[in-house]
């Protein structure tokens, strides 16, 4: 058997076929966390027949043609081995140039940038590099499904603020209130997934002053930093005294519609970078050469690919948020990433997801997948095309009415 | 309403509902009906049309691009030449142009016979025209924004993070 095949393995069956309780003593970390609900949705869904899908977090857009026919040409000319362990000096600059000229966030390519595969593995290092077992990391509440299960593996605790009062925004007092002056580290996501939420400045800049007064370190994932409509993304490294105390993550995955490349890059001090590089270097060596070459060439020459998609999703997001007032379903305006976030009649989001699935032929994610702040809501991607969302919103509609 | 972007939907996809289109503006329907009106009026939009893809429909369909040359004299300007070359319903796009040539024409018919009597009767003929150089289009892959292949399949799974 080749090594592939005896790793190849993502279902629970051991390698050689052997089942959970065979010869390995699954640690207690993976054992304490569970699979995620997003699965048992995913295989619900792929049940049903003539299903439109509103539960996909990726656009559904492809890379621009730019980027993607640079990734073919890098093949071409042969290079196709490992990188620095920081990603190409080139794609480094261009990130340097891109993230000043966006959101005036000055790094230094050689020192304060690592490239990474994906933003998901920015974040594991980050976590691991930051967080020492029985240290706390404080997450706002609904948030992306992989924050919490990337605490336990690093070791720590999640210390949850609920923010389904505050339009899914973080203050103050509720972090005060769920005792995240006491955590170690703030780790969001605003472009928020999922409820679609974003950080106007003022609102930030009562966070980073709680960060800065209870002396938290901040990792703020700004994926969806690009997927903002009608207000500018401000990043909280921008704010005075944060710049010290923040690792900034992005990556190509949203804006420039690269999820299956998996390229994204972490941003920070010196000294955190370091260490974050400290892991990546000896646990997987570089970041993926292809998608690098695609990266570079889609921020020099693809801006306007990615106006234009935001555009389109600004559409729909009116196109959604309109349709969903029509239909009597409470939902906040959501500004930010694909998502609305809309109240579900009766409350229970998993039944009514699970109904709105067998009945109607839509799926969506009930927002409890998210953590308990988003009971009663659902995950609603705009990331499809106007016609299937027309489709989708009518056939919500008589479901509502039957 | 920003009456850019309503012709960005409109280029997008003119068979949208006044319905639908407000609500992507997030505009009333009547401000959005006014607009196109207005936009109609100006002539601004000159006109709405499918985009066929010939290659798919059981019948002759014959396009031809052509490259014209013409001298101009005191009394005809471009535009005159343009003018009467314009009349002719086989004449679907009329583009004056820099570079080797002057007018760049698209001329469509039913067949190649019709296409070639029609440019060698009453195109090469006007007095002002001195040279035309015929291409006949063999297959189309790209029209006004719209691809004639098979397009990307959607290959997301169906729920993810
Ligand atoms: C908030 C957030 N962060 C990170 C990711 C993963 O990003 P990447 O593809 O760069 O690993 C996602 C993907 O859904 C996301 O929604």
């Amino acid at each position: 058997m080749s090594e592939q095949d005896r790793s190849g393995d993502v279902d629970g069956t051991g390698p050689g076929g052997q089942s959970e309780d065979g010869a390995f003593g699954i640690s207690q970390r993976v054992q304490e966390t569970p699979p995620s609900g997003i699965r048992r949705f995913f295989e619900l869904a792929e049940e049903a027949e003539d299903v439109i899908s509103l539960g996909v977090g990726e656009p559904d857009f492809s890379a621009p043609w730019a980027a993607r026919d640079a990734a073919i040409h890098s093949l071409e000319q042969g290079q196709t081995a490992y990188t620095a362990n920081r990603g190409k000096r080139e794609l480094r600059a261009e990130i340097a140039r891109h993230v000043d000229a966006e959101y005036d966030l000055q790094y230094d390519p050689d020192e304060e940038i690592l490239v990474t595969t994906g933003v998901s593995e920015g974040i594991d290092v980050a976590l691991r590099a930051v967080v020492d077992p029985g240290d706390t990391v404080a997450v706002p509440d609904p948030t992306y499904v992989s924050y919490a299960p990337g605490v336990t593996f690093a070791g720590g605790e999640i210390c949850q603020i609920p923010t389904t009062e505050d339009e899914f925004r973080l203050t103050p007092e509720a972090m005060a209130e769920a005792g995240a002056d006491e955590a170690d580290v703030l780790l969001y996501c605003y472009p928020n997934n999922p409820t679609g939420a974003i950080m106007p400045r003022e609102e930030l800049a009562a966070v980073a002053e709680f960060c800065r007064e209870h002396d938290l370190v901040v990792l703020a994932d700004e994926i969806y930093a690009d997927l903002t409509y009608g207000q500018e993304h401000v990043s909280i490294a921008t704010l005075p005294g944060m710049r010290e105390r923040t690792i900034v993550f992005n990556g190509f995955s949203k804006a420039y519609a690269m999820t299956g490349l998996r390229l994204g890059y972490a941003m920070g001090p010196p000294e955190v970078i370091e260490a974050c590089n400290r892991i990546h270097q000896y646990t997987m060596l570089s970041a993926p050469t292809t998608p690098q070459h695609a990266a570079i060439e889609a921020l020099r020459s693809c801006d306007d690919e990615v106006d234009e998609m935001v555009e389109e999703y600004d559409r729909r997001r009116r196109f959604v948020l309109s349709r969903f007032e029509e239909l009597g379903m409470d939902c906040f305006e959501a500004k930010g990433a694909f998502y609305v976030f809309p109240e579900v009649p009766g409350g229970d989001a998993e039944a009514f997801a699970e109904e709105l699935l067998t009945e109607a032929g839509v799926a969506a994610v009930p927002g409890d997948v998210f953590g308990d702040g988003g009971a009663g809501h659902l995950r609603v991607s705009y990331a499809t095309g106007l016609e299937d969302l027309k489709e989708a919103m009518d056939r919500i509609e008589a479901y509502l009415e039957s | 309403m920003n009456e850019r972007e309503l012709l960005d939907l409109l280029l997008a996809d003119a068979r949208r509902s006044t319905e639908d289109l407000a609500r992507m503006l997030d505009a009333d329907e009547a401000a959005v009906d006014d607009a196109i009106e207005r936009l109609e009026e100006d002539g601004v939009v000159g006109g709405y049309q499918a985009v066929v893809d010939w290659g798919e429909v059981d019948e002759e369909r014959v396009v031809a691009l052509v490259e014209l040359n013409v001298t101009l004299d005191r009394e005809t300007s471009y535009a005159d030449i343009a003018e009467r070359l314009a009349r002719f319903p086989e004449v679907q796009t009329l583009q004056l142009v820099s570079g080797d040539y002057d007018f760049d024409m698209r001329v469509e018919g039913d067949s190649m016979r019709e296409v070639s009597r029609f440019i060698s009767d009453k195109v090469a003929p006007v007095p002002e025209i001195t040279q035309t150089v015929t291409h006949y289009v063999m297959d189309t892959y790209k029209d006004r924004g719209v691809n004639f292949g098979d397009g990307d399949d959607d290959d997301r799974l169906s729920v993810s993070p």
